[in-house]
C-alpha cells in the first residue's frame, strides 16, 4: 500500500504546541500527534476519516498533556 | 550530499527504494514511537524496538556486545553488510542506532536522509510483512570508548570549556536549556535540577534538518555550529536528557562535518540534573 493525502499541521494545545501528522494508508486514515519538540510521540489514533483520526489523537494527547493520563509506556520517553 | 565529509553516510529515499532487494543491503526501521513499524514500513525492512533491543533491559546502558552480535545475526546482517537505518522524527532514534553500530565497529552504516517521514510524504510503498531473510552471524568490536563521554570526561572537560579547549553542545530545547522546563511536554520529569552544564551552547538538535526531514548543507551545519562556537578544532561534547536527541546531533558534527574528536554524553542531562553539588547554571 502507499500513503496517500499526507499532511502535517501544528495545534496548540494549551502551553504546548502538538503537531498532528495524517495520512490515508487504503480506507484507513492514520494520525500521530506528537510533542513538536522534541517529536516524541503522544498519541497516535485510527479513523475512517482524516477528521476522525485527527480528533482521537487530539483528545488523547490533550488528556497525557493536562496530567489525566500517564505517559504510555513505550514510545513516549525519547530523549 | 557531496558537500559532507563523508557523503556515503547518507543515502536518499530513491536509493532505499531501488536496493529494498539487494541481498547485501538490509534496511532497518528504528523509531521513537514504536509502533510506527507495525503500521507500514519499508519493504523487506526489519524494526528495532529502541527501548527493548537497544538498551541494556536491567541497568541503565547500550547494549552489550553480545546482545548487539545476537541482534544484527538474528536481523540478517553479517559484518559484510551495508545497513541502512531510517526512522520517524528526522531519524531520531535511528541516528541513536547508528551511533551504536559505530561504537561496535560495523563498517558501512547509513542513514537514509529524511527518514520515514520524507518517505511517506513521497507516497512511497509500505509494507505491514514481516521481513524474511536467514539468520547470520555477526561479530562485533570492542566498543570504541572514544565515541563516549562518561561522566568523569564531562566533567573534566567542563573545566576545559573555560579555557576554550574543549566545547559542549546541549542538543534540548531553549525551556529545557534555561531550566524553565525539567522535561519536554508530556514526557516524565526525570531530574532534580533544571538547567545546564556551564560553558554549554544550547543549539536544538532539530535545527540541523530542512522541514522535509533531509539534513541541511554543510554550508548551513557549518555555521549553525561554528556560529556558537562548536568547532573542529575543539574536543566536543553533545548532550540531551538521555542521550537520543544528541546522537543525531553527534552524527551531524562527527560523520557530516568530520569534527575529529566528538563524543556522546548519553548520560545527559538525566545524569548531570541528579548529581550532588554538580555546577549547573540557568
Amino acid at each position: 500500500m502507499k500513503p496517500e493525502d499526507h499532511s502535517v499541521r501544528k495545534v496548540a494545545l494549551g502551553a504546548a504546541v502538538v503537531t498532528l501528522s495524517s495520512y490515508r494508508l487504503g480506507s484507513v486514515w492514520h494520525c500521530i500527534a506528537d510533542n513538536t519538540d522534541p517529536g516524541a510521540r503522544l498519541a497516535r489514533a485510527q479513523g475512517t476519516t482524516r477528521d476522525q483520526a485527527e480528533s482521537s489523537a487530539l483528545a488523547e494527547a490533550e488528556a497525557l498533556l493536562s496530567g489525566k493520563r500517564v505517559a504510555p509506556v513505550t514510545g513516549c520517553s525519547g530523549g | 550530499m557531496a558537500d559532507y565529509a563523508k557523503p556515503d553516510v547518507l543515502v536518499s529515499t530513491d536509493w532505499v527504494a531501488q536496493n529494498t532487494n539487494n541481498p547485501n543491503v538490509r534496511i532497518v526501521e528504528v523509531d521513537v514511537d514504536t509502533k510506527g513499524y507495525d503500521e507500514g514500513h519499508v519493504p523487506g525492512a526489519v524494526g528495532w524496538n529502541w527501548q527493548t533491543q537497544l538498551c541494556d533491559q536491567l541497568r541503565r546502558d547500550v547494549i552489550g556486545k553480545q546482545q548487539l552480535e545476537q541482534l544484527m545475526g538474528s536481523s540478517g546482517i553479517d559484518n559484510g553488510t551495508t545497513v541502512v537505518l531510517y526512522g520517524d522524527n528526522n531519524n531520531w532514534f535511528a541516528a541513536w542506532a547508528y551511533w551504536q553500530l559505530k561504537m561496535y565497529g560495523h563498517k558501512d552504516v547509513r542513514l537514509m536522509n529524511g527518514g520515514r517521514k520524507k518517505w511517506i510524504a513521497e507516497g512511497r510503498e509500505l509494507s505491514q510483512d514481516a521481513p524474511s531473510r536467514a539468520a547470520k552471524q555477526y561479530s562485533a568490536k570492542e566498543p570504541d570508548p572514544s565515541l563516549r563521554a562518561f561522566l568523569p570526561q564531562v566533567q573534566d572537560a567542563a573545566k576545559q570549556v573555560q579555557a576554550g579547549k574543549a566545547a559542549m553542545v546541549d542538543v534540548r530545547s531553549p525551556d529545557e536549556f534555561s531550566g524553565k522546563i525539567l522535561s519536554p511536554p508530556g514526557l516524565p520529569e526525570t531530574c532534580q535540577r533544571g538547567g545546564h552544564i556551564p560553558g554549554a551552547a544550547n543549539i536544538p538538535w532539530g535545527q540541523a534538518c530542512n522541514e522535509d526531514g533531509t539534513f541541511k548543507s554543510a554550508d548551513e551545519l557549518k555555521k549553525l555550529y561554528e556560529g556558537k562556537g562548536i568547532s573542529a578544532n575543539k574536543d566536543v561534547i553533545a548532550y540531551c536528557r538521555i542521550g537520543e536527541r544528541s546522537s543525531h546531533t553527534w552524527f551531524v558534527l562527527k560523520e557530516l562535518l568530520g569534527f575529529p574528536n566528538v563524543r556522546n554524553y548519553d548520560g545527559s542531562w538525566t545524569e548531570w540534573g541528579n548529581l550532588v553539588g554538580a555546577p549547573v547554571e540557568r
